[in-house]
């Protein structure tokens, strides 16, 4: 189990086990918010466990905003289809909108030689076993995927409906993806990355036809009982039905990200820390 | 699955508060983790002697405490029990809800010898 086992540390985390990593961590806000000691030597933190992850991030966010780039993280099972919703958004798109790709698997160029054949840069992240992309490797990342004239960056994140639901890694918005094939009450059952989602993508809707099982109503409902508002739309990258629909969600949101860089303002996705900001940590 | 790369934050973020404070030990660790933070408080705590072996951690005892799934209704305005499947309101039953606990994971409060 990788969980115990220790076979998810990668290069972009091993630093948190290094011994000798006080240069990482002597920025000012890693010395901010704790408590003073108490009679007893207690001492009252209340920070979130994530903290160096959430700080990289928002470095990261702060160079998307600085090109006025928009930043989509998807996010979905392995086989649902990302790679290629990518690939026809590219096509359908013709060179309308710059776009970036990030890719992130645990082994092989695969994917990102998928997006370079389509002629958009792609930079792979391999993760090793690790099983999510986090804050530290997108910024390492970026040093191979130069932001300067995009206006999209795609991070596609590493097959897995749990863990990549945990990590911010700057991105504007989270797409989450979910392929007919899988049954519609993935919502139900991954709470936590369905939460995230500032858009579900109903994907490989023309296997509708021979899997009647799902119905893309009762996935719906299953994703509004998470008190989920986001947009719902459905897909087929192979038919190119519902592709002008998530085109259009798609300029929409990269002429918002323009008008909010050149105002000096960003906005974060909807990640599960949204909650604890609000009501475990006050106005902080 | 994602557990050892938690508690491994975790540990980085016990040996600044150490330096901090000024600590030779660390003897319990408190924190918060509800249902929805994707993170599953068992595997959390096998990882965290791993996380911590031959660090000022090591040999503290993990303490987690639990944080119930609560929702407010923006409709009727009742705050009610949820579950973390299905965060509709438990009065008027609408989807229209906002988190009130459930998503922690927090460093609560540390322990330690000086």
């Amino acid at each position: 189990m990788c969980n115990t086992c220790g076979c998810n540390v990668t290069d972009a985390n091993r630093h948190l086990l290094d011994e000798h990593h006080d240069h990482h961590h002597g920025h000012d806000h890693h010395a901010a918010e704790a408590g003073t000691a108490a009679a007893g030597g207690s001492v009252a933190v209340l920070k979130r466990l994530l903290d160096a992850n959430d700080h990289e991030a928002a470095h990261n966010r702060e160079h998307f905003d600085e090109y006025g780039v928009l930043a989509i993280n998807l996010m979905s099972s392995p086989g649902s289809g990302k790679t290629r919703l990518l690939e026809a958004t590219i096509e359908a798109l013709g060179g309308e909108l710059r776009i970036g790709v990030i890719e992130g698997d645990l082994e092989t160029e695969n994917d990102a030689a998928r997006i370079r054949a389509k002629g958009v840069p792609a930079h792979q992240i391999t993760t090793g076993t690790a099983c999510h992309l986090d804050a530290h490797m997108i910024h390492h990342a970026l040093h191979h995927v130069p932001l300067r004239g995009l206006d999209v960056l795609f991070i596609e994140n590493v097959g897995n409906l749990v863990c990549p639901a945990s990590f911010d890694l700057g991105q504007h918005r989270n797409v989450t993806l979910l392929s007919v094939t899988e049954g519609d009450d993935k919502p139900a059952k991954y709470p936590v990355m369905f939460r995230a989602a500032d858009l579900m993508l109903i994907t490989k809707t023309d296997l509708l036809a021979v899997i009647d099982e799902f119905s893309p109503g009762r996935a719906t409902h299953a994703f509004r009982a998470l008190a989920q508002e986001s947009p719902v739309l459905a897909v087929s990258a192979k038919t190119g039905a519902g592709l002008e629909t998530w085109l259009a969600w798609l300029r929409s949101e990269v002429a918002a990200q323009k008008t909010r860089a050149a105002a000096g303002e960003t906005i974060r996705p909807k990640v599960q820390s949204d909650g604890v900001a609000q009501h475990s940590l006050g106005a902080a | 699955m994602h557990e050892l790369s938690v508690c491994q934050a975790l540990v980085d973020q016990l040996r600044d508060l150490a330096t901090r404070e000024s600590a030779q030990r660390i003897t319990r660790v408190l924190l918060r983790v509800g249902p929805l933070s994707g993170v599953v408080p068992d595997l959390l705590a096998h990882a965290f002697p791993i996380a911590a072996a031959e660090t000022i951690a090591e040999g503290a005892a993990l303490a987690i405490e639990d944080a119930r799934v609560r929702v407010r209704c923006r409709t009727c305005g009742a705050e009610t029990d949820a579950e973390p499947g299905s965060l509709v309101c438990g009065g008027c039953g609408d989807f229209r809800t906002d988190l009130v606990s459930g998503d922690e994971l927090l460093l609560v409060s540390v322990e330690l010898e000086r």
